[in-house]
């Protein structure tokens, strides 16, 4: 087939990075050449556009032992423990392939996390799709359920949380990313740089077959009509074998054969290759004809492009291999030495005795594009004034029910309890809460973990759903007891070529940045997806936060249902009573213009730490962030998994009941408190200058509102409960 | 009391039921489903998970593999083998209790708390149990206990159902049925009722913070009874 420009566009690749290919081979490449620049150059694999902004997030820590660069993000908790996290998209594909797009997002992302030496230890996922109208919705949402199940249940990984979103600009575009946690021995850490030289190169895992050729570069471009062709792009997941490679990794891990160690991901063979020589600033040699591969007649293009899951590449001491391949045997896995590292700096590929592609890696790596694209800055809306007569005619009753069976409120306990959460025997807090939380096994420690996203605010104005975002992933671990310790984040966005999309991207990573600095809640590893757009329409910027926190004693963990008739409920953090951008808004009002709630760093750190503080001396009950839908979405919500009511009584203010508890103000928690204790805490919030606002009392079965109005929390738990259910049957 | 807990390529609840046996007094060992012979056990377990990553009918490959023919001589002299959850699935493979386990009724894997309720006590497993009504947890995709009517007839002659789905109160009815099991049979025994297998998960139930501790009481009861 002849090279040239046609072909290269075809690639993905634009003309003038073929030009720029020709200039630095000094000639022009060959087809399996051409597949391995476009597979590196894309924007999945070489964050061409992100590359600039990224690299302004505060990435380092106290606790952080590994930042962004590797597989995943390591962070200390301490007795020579360490948590390996990270999230990852998995957008394009599921959306042409729902169960198995999903099902191999879930097998890749905790590839990435025991490719390091970590077991996993708990998954979660945050997922997002079209209108609930939309004809394509429940299609895609159970075959994504299905998807994520599928996988994560095989291996036996619980999945502990995550969140499920709709909205109709995900009609085109939905969104699955998933994230999984690892625990590893600090000084058992593996990573892909690879080093000395003559060292084997293993290939060990599936065989390869066609599947998902092209996968990344599929990733890495808007959908159009077509896109139904795009199936043979996908990969198919293999649990089983996924398991297998887990086991038999470990087990090789135990000793000290390894020196690299990367798995085949996105670009599959020729990504891993040429990562784990870059690191080491090495060559690396590789023979086509000893790749196991599952189908006859590959041609090199095929076996360097294809992205069959559940594969690793491995970098062994020499003298190893027999030790090595005993391991891969008795898991029934494939074990070829494929190769070698070389002092050349080149990645050579030899075929049938020919050599079939000789490149530089640093042509490949330092020298792939980067673009400094043009953006443009989002104004901050004006407020909205909502207007007292908007208000007249409601019900503060038809507005509870309707929003607490909001799809976007609803349980979603249909999804989760397909998700094996119980697994491992270590799942202490189930989805449904703030957090999923996991103890480390066969300590007294536990680790929280949660997923969060706020498109309609990062829609509105990205810079302060940046923050949000990160603040709300703060609050969701402080709310569970834990300290929150390090973040990993999924940047979904449309095509960086438009200057809206771009200028969304940077703001909101901005945003991000400024929230994780100021809450010393650093960036440790991330993901980026764009062309999330289908012709010209692209989603609502959607950055998903995924917050990791310690509890270093489990038992004093807090959980978000009411415990106790006679209890106390406070509200820590002050109500100014913002509509704008609210699910009250935006829902009862019809109304989606206006700047989402403002963040005040301070306040979100003052009130944050002092919960913490609040709950290290027993004192809270439980406890719950106010987020989506406010203050009585989240009273409700308690109300139902404690099976008890409560007594509201508005505080005095000039705010309307609806501002008062349907505004999504932020850096707010409920918390339940003993009455006995009642001045201790207050003094505590004095202390440290919280604003707080008694609201009311435990009691009965029912909630009820200024003694006027009355719903019984079975008839509220089965407007939340029953929703979802219902329109999946 | 030494126990012996099989791992098949593919099992995930093999590590759990380890932690679950040694945490209430067993000498457990974990054994590979390549070897020959089973090492001296008074307890054999078939754990969770997805062996071969049951790409055939859940549990029919591990049924043939090398190790089950120890484990079927095992139990046809008398020794007390215990399937949970795919471990059931492969016991009723091997044909040691009868019926068959289909997918789910609303083909959904399930993962949540049910009851369970004892059917008799006349077996190592249950009996001096105080209490009736347990609560337990499944997590499966293939737990829909199927028999033929003859089967299911005699199942009930012979008391061999364990246990069955039912709500807190101990009543046994379809709405209490989490995968459409015939007669919410959650658990079935062998004639001779050495040999159990059922969908829930003991060893999930082990701690006051795993949402509770039914699974305590049913090892630490087997331990006495083996004893």
């Amino acid at each position: 087939m002849q090279v040239n420009e046609k072909l290269a566009v075809e690639h993905g690749l634009k003309v003038e990075e073929y030009k720029l290919i020709c200039e630095l081979l000094k000639r022009t490449p060959n087809l399996t050449e051409l597949g391995i620049f476009s597979a590196m150059w894309n924007e999945h694999c070489s964050y061409k556009s992100s590359r600039l902004h990224l690299k302004k997030l505060p990435t380092k820590g106290k606790k952080v032992i590994q930042g962004p660069g590797e597989n995943a993000g390591v962070i200390d908790i301490e007795d020579g423990d360490a948590i390996v996290f990270k999230i990852e998209s998995h957008n394009h594909p599921s959306f042409i392939e729902p169960y198995q797009g999903a099902a191999t997002g879930v097998g890749g992302i905790m590839r990435d996390v025991f490719t390091m030496g970590a077991r996993p230890i708990a998954n979660l996922n945050s997922i997002h799709f079209g209108s609930t109208q939309h004809k394509k919705t429940k299609n895609l949402l159970r075959g994504v359920v299905h998807g994520i199940g599928g996988y994560g249940n095989c291996i036996g990984v619980p999945t502990i949380g995550g969140q499920t979103c709709f909205d109709r600009s995900y009609n085109g575009n939905i969104l699955v990313n998933a994230m999984t946690l690892g625990l590893v021995k600090k000084n058992k850490i593996f990573y892909s740089k690879a080093a000395g030289l003559n060292k084997p190169v293993i290939y060990v895992g599936s065989k390869t077959g066609r599947d998902g050729i092209h996968g990344a570069s599929m990733a890495s471009a808007s959908f159009d009509d077509k896109i139904e062709e795009k199936k043979p792009t996908v990969q198919v997941g293999d649990p089983f074998t996924e398991k297998l490679l887990l086991e038999a990794c470990l087990e090789l891990m135990a000793g000290d054969s390894i020196i690299a160690i990367q798995d085949m991901g996105a670009a599959g063979l020729t990504s891993s290759s040429i990562e784990m020589a870059s690191k080491g600033k090495l060559g690396i040699e590789i023979n086509l004809d000893k790749v196991p591969c599952r189908e006859t007649k590959m041609t090199p293009y095929e076996i360097m492009l294809s992205e069959s899951q559940e594969r690793m590449l491995i970098v062994l001491e020499n003298g190893k291999e027999n030790l090595a391949k005993k391991i891969f045997d008795k898991w029934g896995l494939d074990f070829a030495i494929i190769g070698k590292t070389t002092d050349t700096k080149n990645i050579e590929l030899f075929f049938n005795s020919e050599q079939v592609a000789k490149i530089p890696i640093n042509i490949l790596v330092e020298n792939s594009p980067m673009y400094d694209r043009k953006w443009k800055k989002t104004k901050l809306p004006k407020k909205n004034k909502i207007q007292k007569k908007d208000l007249k005619n409601l019900k503060i009753l038809d507005v509870l029910k309707k929003m607490i069976s909001n799809p976007n409120v609803c349980s979603k306990k249909w999804i989760w309890e397909q998700y094996d959460h119980t697994v491992m025997g270590d799942t202490i807090q189930k989805p449904g809460g703030n957090s999923g939380v996991v103890r480390v096994h066969g300590t007294n420690k536990a680790i929280a973990a949660a997923v969060d996203s706020s498109a309609v605010y990062c829609w509105a104005h990205p810079l302060t759903g940046g923050k949000q975002i990160v603040c709300e992933s703060w609050r969701n671990l402080i709310s569970v007891g834990a300290k929150p310790v390090a973040i990993t984040n999924c940047l979904n966005f449309g095509s960086p070529e438009k200057e809206e999309n771009m200028g969304e991207f940077v703001e909101c990573v901005e945003g991000i940045g400024e929230a994780s600095k100021y809450l010393a809640f650093p960036v440790v590893s991330g993901n980026v997806s764009f062309y999330n757009q289908t012709k010209e329409i692209g989603i609502k910027p959607t950055p998903v936060i995924g917050g990791v926190g310690l509890i270093k004693d489990y038992t004093k963990m807090i959980t978000m249902n009411f415990k106790s008739e006679g209890n106390l409920v406070l509200v820590i953090g002050k109500t100014e009573g913002h509509l704008d951008q609210s699910l009250f808004a935006r829902t009862i009002l019809d109304e989606k213009n206006g700047p989402p709630p403002e963040i005040n760093l301070f306040n979100e750190k003052n009130n944050g730490e002092t919960i913490l503080k609040l709950i290290e001396d027993n004192y809270i009950k439980s406890a719950h962030d106010v987020s989506l839908g406010g203050i009585l979405m989240g009273v409700s919500k308690m109300c139902i998994e404690g099976n008890v009511g409560i007594e509201i009584k508005k505080p005095d203010s000039l705010l309307s009941e609806f501002e008062y508890f349907f505004s999504e103000d932020q850096g707010r928690y409920i918390i339940e408190i003993s009455k006995s204790d009642i001045k201790k805490v207050t003094s505590i919030l004095e202390k440290n200058a919280v604003h707080y606002d008694e609201i009311g009392t435990l009691v009965g079965k029912s909630v009820s509102f200024n003694e006027k109005t009355i719903v019984p929390v079975d008839e509220l738990k089965s407007y939340n409960n029953n929703w979802l259910k219902d329109y999946m049957r | 009391m030494k126990s012996s807990v099989i791992t098949f390529p593919g099992s995930n609840c093999d590590r759990d039921m380890d932690v679950a046996l040694k945490k209430f007094g067993f000498k457990n060992k974990m054994i590979w489903h390549n070897d020959n012979e089973l090492p001296k056990s008074d307890l054999v377990v078939l754990p969770g998970g997805f062996s071969y990553g049951d790409y055939l009918r859940c549990g029919s490959v591990a049924s043939k593999s090398k190790i089950m023919q120890s484990v079927i001589n095992f139990a046809k002299s008398g020794g007390l083998v215990m399937g949970i959850c795919n471990g059931f699935q492969i016991l009723v493979e091997t044909g040691l209790v009868p019926g068959v386990l289909l997918r789910n009724k609303y083909l959904e894997f399930i993962c949540k708390n049910v009851f369970v309720k004892l059917d008799n006590k006349d077996n190592p497993y249950f009996k001096n149990l105080e209490k009736d009504i347990f609560k337990l947890h499944i997590a499966h995709n293939e737990g829909n206990y199927f028999c033929t009517e003859d089967q299911l007839k005699e199942i009930k002659d012979n008391n061999q159902v364990a246990i069955y789905y039912c709500n807190n109160d101990g009543k046994i009815e379809e709405e209490f049925n989490p995968n459409g099991s015939i007669k919410n049979i959650a658990g079935i025994l062998n004639k001779e009722k050495n040999v159990l297998g059922m969908m829930p998960h003991p060893e999930r139930m082990i701690d006051s913070c795993l949402s509770g501790e039914d699974g305590s009481l049913f090892f630490k009861n087997l331990l006495n009874n083996i004893k």
